[in-house]
């Protein structure tokens, strides 16, 4: 079954290149794995994710997708599945990646690469 | 009437409240954001506010996808920050002027702003890093606050419109509240900056010169974006602006300019801090 579009016309044929706007569709899609990352608030929560991966996001009943996004730690497949930045985030914390790491990932680059480029905007 | 005193606005990002627990303030990479903060620290020892009304966003601390208010106000005698998930210190838990909220509360109501009351609600690092930059050092900070959430994750999100009309609603609010205190207003987050997808790291230099120059004196020529053409002009967190835009109305009419500060990068951001002083406690001070 295909679910019907859920945003305006407007809003839906906007494309803002390297960007996915977190709409009613993707945050439909992303829900268990969104679930799975706030549950990462709690300490004891990371604790059973590190024991137990697979349990664990069996528990929070991920999408195949969404399972190998994240056993592939890949944050651009993490977000294709609907996976939500700001709940990513958590996820991440516990592989031990911020937000610089993360960055360095999407764009291709290194994490030094990727520093010198924000660097640089301070610049032009 | 309670008097409102100025509106301290910037930047959130988490690493700022890593750099304050490790004491970076001097440190090279963040000195020339703690400095922005010199001349905040000297207005509020002489503003001496007793309330602080915060427009901030909520990152998955409190709010989760299964209920996903608009505009949020918080109604508690006390707010609890958390573990957000990555290490940020936890701080100890901030006194609410409830009485204050509901009386906000009941403002926007009657003024056809539907929003959502949290007796409950933990705030996180967008509410934290600002007053803990505002008020170094201490445990506890010389004010009691009334938190307001603003959705900036799940589209569709409110306009930047509404956002100012709704601050503006909130400084009705205050002129009406039977008080002498003293309100220090705060927009949190910002400016230009993205963390996902391919065009993680975008900066916007202009658009972000745009806000800082019109915030003060023409705050109504940031409604002109959409939400998404701010995500585009933006970053998609740099639609954290809305929580400016809202702070900015909360001031009334007239303001000025005290401090500004704009840095390129702290993280992924593009990090900014300006104070703007209402013209009635400039009054007040002269």
């Amino acid at each position: 079954m295909t679910m019907p579009a859920l945003v305006p016309a407007r809003e839906a044929a906007r494309v803002i290149p390297g960007t996915s706007l977190f709409d009613g569709e993707a945050a439909s899609r992303g829900y268990a794995l969104n679930a799975m990352c706030y549950s990462f608030n709690d300490a004891q929560n990371r604790e059973s994710f590190k024991a137990d991966e697979e349990a664990y996001c069996k528990r929070y009943g991920l999408t195949r997708e969404q399972r190998d996004a994240v056993a592939s730690r890949n944050v651009l497949a993490m977000i294709a599945a609907g996976g939500n930045i700001y709940y990513l985030a958590k996820l991440a914390g516990i592989f031990g990646l911020n937000v610089q790491d993360v960055g360095a990932q999407q764009t291709g680059l290194t994490v030094e690469e990727f520093k010198r480029r924000l660097l640089a905007k301070a610049e032009n | 009437m309670a008097q409102i005193v100025g509106g301290i606005f910037t930047s959130h990002v988490p690493a700022i409240g890593n750099a304050i627990a490790k004491g970076l303030q001097d440190d090279p990479y963040w000195k020339p954001f703690f400095d922005g903060f010199h001349p905040v620290h000297r207005w509020l020892a002489a503003a001496k506010p007793d309330v602080a009304v915060l427009f901030y966003n909520d990152h998955g601390l409190n709010f989760f996808l299964d209920k996903m208010p608009t505009f949020a106000v918080g109604a508690a005698a006390r707010y609890e920050n958390a573990d957000e998930g990555w290490g940020l210190p936890v701080m100890a838990p901030f006194p609410g002027a409830q009485a204050l909220s509901w009386h906000i509360i009941e403002h926007l109501v009657a003024s056809e702003f539907d929003i959502t009351m949290c007796q409950e609600m933990k705030v996180d690092h967008a509410l934290t890093v600002p007053l803990a930059l505002s008020w170094p050092g201490a445990d506890t900070r010389p004010v009691t606050i009334v938190p307001i959430a603003i959705n900036t994750v799940q589209h569709p999100l409110p306009s930047a419109k509404r956002c100012l009309a709704l601050g503006r609603a909130v400084h009705e609010a205050l002129r009406s509240w039977k008080s002498d205190e003293r309100v220090v207003v705060f927009g949190t987050g910002g400016l230009s900056h993205q963390l996902d997808g391919q065009r993680a790291g975008f900066i916007n230099k202009d658009y972000d010169h745009f806000c800082l120059e019109n915030l003060g004196p023409a705050p109504d020529a940031l409604t002109r974006h959409s939400a998404v053409d701010i995500i585009e002009l933006a970053g998609s967190q740099g639609i954290e602006i809305l929580n400016w835009i809202a702070a900015r109305g909360a001031l009334g009419e007239s303001v000025r300019e005290v401090s500004r500060n704009y840095h390129i990068p702290i993280s992924n951001t593009a990090a900014a801090t300006m104070l703007l002083e209402t013209v009635t406690a400039l009054q007040k001070v002269a």
